[in-house]
């Protein structure tokens, strides 16, 4: 066990755990931060995607002891109201259907989005493409991801 | 306008009360009719619900309508309310949908549904909002003194007038709460409907997008402990013994120890499916500290049963399918003469593996069980039956036991087989304290209730003028025995054979959306393909001069065969003019087209595609559906285009396989499911408007596409796909 000191979602939190803790467990144990989800715990289905700066990363792939202080955003604090433009589509489209797997949908879509403001179908899919959708809302994603831009460029 | 009586289960239906701020409190049991048997369940396992809700309309005229809980992902928490508020008449906006408060004296019992809630629902919720309206307007005519048949009712507002009276809903709620409950209320024709038919967004769209806890694995309770399994690793196999010492002194662990989830004489429900006799609990304070403990313990197993491997199961179905069952399901006219007669006879052969069920939510549950009672919450769709189990297993009578219902991380039939909550309850009780069992992914894929693995084989006569006279099914599966024989085309072919037969394995198999359907619909839609091809015919052609057959002159009792064939053959024909089809090309993509018909629903569709390498590009499906009235358009094309991209990713890419017992695929790595890249480009669905009573929506547009993508296919690389996966190679991803 040792002590940590995060910064998530713009706020200092401390926990004492075992330095091989990955993120995801952090947070959803220890922070009840519990919209980061679980889905494989080995880096394949994309439930547990949340920033740190800027990029979109696996939290069940990354422990706690190298995380340091760099800012981590979960899908709680993607914005103040819930309306952050990703968020926004995802409503207009109706793009959920259990919806288990969308925060970390929304997740890596705002941070491709960052990088790339103006995506191709094709740059969207491969950025996409890390994300299990069990329910199939791959082509709502596509065009909520394609609102999502439009919006932001206008 | 027709009236319907409500006295069919009055008593139990309606309840009125006023409420203590004013205002009115109707509550209704939402399928207080219409509850299959648990044997109808068995046969053909369905999600069912049977729930309390009431709707409330408060003296401000807002509206609130309980949505009794659980919710797998096909909306029912936003469809079934818009049914009440169509018959209410109020204005959606003024409508709050709730999410039932748990454990309260007015829900007796919550559940969650699938392709059968809506079906079963709509007269009952109909009626719950009409009889709503029908003791508003009487409250009116009491106090304007005038005819209650002259008061009309719009968007929440009551009005007469003769006597130019309006009045909200809310301004006569407290007195409608002490009216008497109608005998009679009058239905709205379809022609009427102001909210069904229209589009609804998903009234937990702002909850899901801002990762507010809603799924069993979210609960967090205090002094809550973490909860994991060990079972065995492979079918065939039991706990012997292990060395705990090791691992109780691991950080955060509190205990390990085997539990006997189903010890002798515990009366089983049909529920406990999978169930796993005797497993290894590991309990500890977080998560990741009993996936170490997990990881080192040291677990020994015995065989117990035969280890098979799917080389085994692929041997012994192939050998049952060559062996003729001593009875037929279907026999109609002289099948071997027809055969000898035939012009062209034609034979395919096509196989399905085992499919694991996946839900991004692996299985989990909380239980807290004391010596005095069970609190129990979870996702789970059969909680009836878990609670039965529950009584005999803890030896605690069924009011003792509570259990309540979550939001589903996806169900697909997994969440139907509730062994994982009664594995919770044991483990509880042993520690004297509330825990949630937890299953990695690994634990929920290899521990799987999977769907079967099939094979079926068709052979088809066709006389010298390329008309069918003669066709032959004989399917077989993994305890399950697949064939349909009263569906397509039975009724259709003077000459008919189907037959079944059942290999018996201890792989746990179980309902996965669209049993059975989700295998043999895409078989049977491919050969008919080959077929009419044989004889020369366009593919819709072929099925529709087969659909007139069946019109006109059926052949048997057109009572017994299990399909209409007037809406089979118009979601054919919407889907053709729809597609513009004219063939297996459009432009430079290849086509295909299937029809199936499962869960009272119609679908037909036709899916273009193009070929880069041995890779498909599926551009487009277009999808026609019957089923009835459509409650939620926009969910509704959300429901289609998740059966359509299921059923794609399955048929292409996924499988589950066994050596010596031992499943083969264990994690997201080595199993593979459809990615975003791989999904259709565009899916376009056409409802037919025919006001029918709403059917099944869930399930039906799966089990088609499987064989509109073979014969696509085809079209694309001039061969046949017999078996799935159609294409197995590892895609690089992650
Ligand atoms: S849980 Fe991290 S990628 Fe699946
Ligand atoms: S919405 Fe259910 S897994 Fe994506």
């Amino acid at each position: 066990m040792a002590n940590f000191n995060l910064n998530i979602n713009g706020k200092s939190q401390q926990v004492d755990v075992d330095p091989t803790t990955p993120i995801l467990w952090v947070l959803r144990d220890h922070l009840k931060l519990v919209g980061t989800k679980y889905g494989c715990g080995v880096a394949q289905c994309g439930a547990c995607t949340i920033h740190l700066g800027d990029s979109a990363v696996r939290s069940c792939q990354l422990p706690i002891s190298t995380v340091g202080d760099q800012e981590i955003t979960t899908i709680e604090g993607l914005s103040e109201n819930g309306d952050h433009p990703v968020q926004q589509a995802w409503i207009e489209e109706d793009v959920y259907q259990c919806g288990y797997c969308q925060a970390g949908q929304i997740m890596n879509a705002s941070a491709f989005l960052k990088s790339n403001s103006n995506p191709t179908d094709a740059e969207i899919e491969t950025a996409m493409n890390g994300n299990i959708c069990r329910c199939g809302t791959y082509t709502r994603i596509k065009k909520a991801i394609k609102k999502a831009a439009a919006s932001e460029n206008a | 306008m027709k009236l319907v009586k409500t006295t069919y289960n009055r008593r139990s239906f309606l309840r009125s009360s006023a409420l203590a701020g004013g205002g009115m409190m109707l509550g209704f049991s939402w399928l207080a009719s219409c509850k299959p048997t648990p044997e109808q369940l068995k046969s053909i396992p369905k999600e069912w619900f049977d729930i309390n809700g009431f709707l409330k309309i408060a003296d401000n005229g807002m509206v609130t309508i309980m949505s009794p809980n659980p919710e797998i992902g096909q909306n029912v928490k936003t469809a079934m309310p818009m049914i009440v508020a169509e018959e209410l008449d109020v204005d959606w906006d003024d409508v709050i949908v709730e999410q039932a408060p748990l454990n309260t004296d007015i829900f007796t019992r919550q559940l969650a549904g699938g392709s059968q809630s809506i079906r079963q629902g709509w007269e009952g919720l109909r009626m719950a909002g009409a009889t709503a309206r029908q003791m508003l307007i009487t409250a009116a005519a009491a106090a304007w003194q005038v005819p209650a048949n002259e008061i009309t009712t719009k968007a929440g507002v009551l009005s007469h007038e003769g006597s130019n009276k309006t009045a909200g809903y809310g301004e006569m709620a407290s007195a409608a709460a002490g009216v008497e409950i109608p005998e009679e209320v009058p239905l709205k024709e379809a022609t009427e409907f102001t909210i069904i038919g229209t589009d609804r967004k998903n009234v937990d769209g702002p909850k899901i997008v801002t990762g507010q806890p809603m799924f069993g694995l979210d609960i967090q309770e205090d002094g809550m402990l973490t909860a994991m399994i060990v079972h065995p690793p492979a079918f065939g196999m039991t706990y012997k013994s292990m060395d705990v010492e090791s691992v109780k002194a691991m950080p955060g662990i509190k205990d390990v120890f085997p539990i006997e989830v189903y010890p002798e004489g515990v009366e089983k429900q049909w529920s406990d499916g999978g169930g796993i006799a005797t497993l290894v609990a590991v309990v500890g304070e977080s998560t990741w500290q009993c996936m170490q403990a997990k990881k080192a313990l040291k677990v020994e197993w015995e065989t117990t049963s035969k280890l098979e491997s799917s080389a085994d199961h692929e041997e012994a179905l192939t050998r049952l399918l060559n062996s003729k069952p001593k009875e037929a399901a279907r026999r109609d006219g002289d099948v071997p003469k027809a055969f000898k007669n035939a012009a062209k006879v034609i034979e395919r052969t096509y196989s399905a593996p085992f499919l694991a069920h996946n839900t991004m939510e692996p299985m989990n549950f909380y239980a807290h069980v004391t010596a005095e009672e069970a609190k129990l919450k979870g996702p789970i769709q059969t909680p009836e039956f878990l609670e039965k189990t529950l009584a005999s297993r803890l030896e605690m009578p069924l009011e003792k036991i509570d259990i309540m219902m979550t939001r589903m991380g996806g169900g697909f039939g997994r969440r139907l087989y509730g062994h994982f909550g009664v594995e919770a309850a044991v483990i509880s009780k042993k520690m004297q304290a509330p825990i949630k069992l937890v299953y990695t992914r690994e634990d929920d894929m290899t521990q799987g209730t999977y769907r079967p693995s099939y094979k079926v084989r068709y052979k088809a006569g066709l006389d010298e003028n390329g008309k069918l006279i003669a066709w032959h099914v004989r399917g077989v599966g993994t305890n399950d025995d697949l064939v349909f024989e009263n569906r397509f085309p039975a009724g259709a072919v003077d000459n008919y054979l189907a037959e079944k037969h059942m290999l018996e394995s201890n792989v746990t198999t179980g309902a996965w959306r669209a049993p059975r359907s989700n295998f043999i619909a895409g078989a049977e839609q491919a050969f008919i393909d080959e077929v009419a091809e044989l004889a020369g015919k366009d593919p819709i052609e072929f099925r529709l001069e087969l659909f007139d057959r069946a019109i006109n002159d059926p052949v048997g009792d057109p009572e017994t065969n299990d399909y209409d064939p007037k809406r089979y053959a118009g979601v054919l024909r919407l889907v053709k003019e729809k597609a513009g089809w004219t063939g297996g090309k459009n432009g430079n993509s290849a086509r295909g087209v299937a029809s199936y018909y499962c869960h009272n629903s119609y679908v037909a569709q036709v899916l273009d595609l193009t070929m880069e390498g041995d890779t498909p590009t599926i551009d487009k499906v277009w999808c026609a559906v019957d089923c009835g009235i459509v409650i939620n358009p926009l969910s509704a094309r959300n429901q289609i285009e998740g059966g359509i991209i299921d059923g794609i990713g399955h048929a292409t890419y996924s499988q589950m396989t066994f050596t010596d017992g031992k499943p083969d695929q264990e994690n997201f790595d080595t199993y593979n499911l459809i990615r975003n890249n791989q999904a259709p480009k565009e899916i376009e669905t056409f409802f037919v408007e025919n006001g029918i009573d709403p059917t099944g929506l869930g399930e039906p547009s799966l089990p088609p596409v499987i064989g509109a993508l073979a014969n696509a296919l085809y079209k694309a690389t001039g061969q046949r796909y017999y078996h799935q996966p159609f294409i197995s190679e590892r895609q690089v991803v992650g």
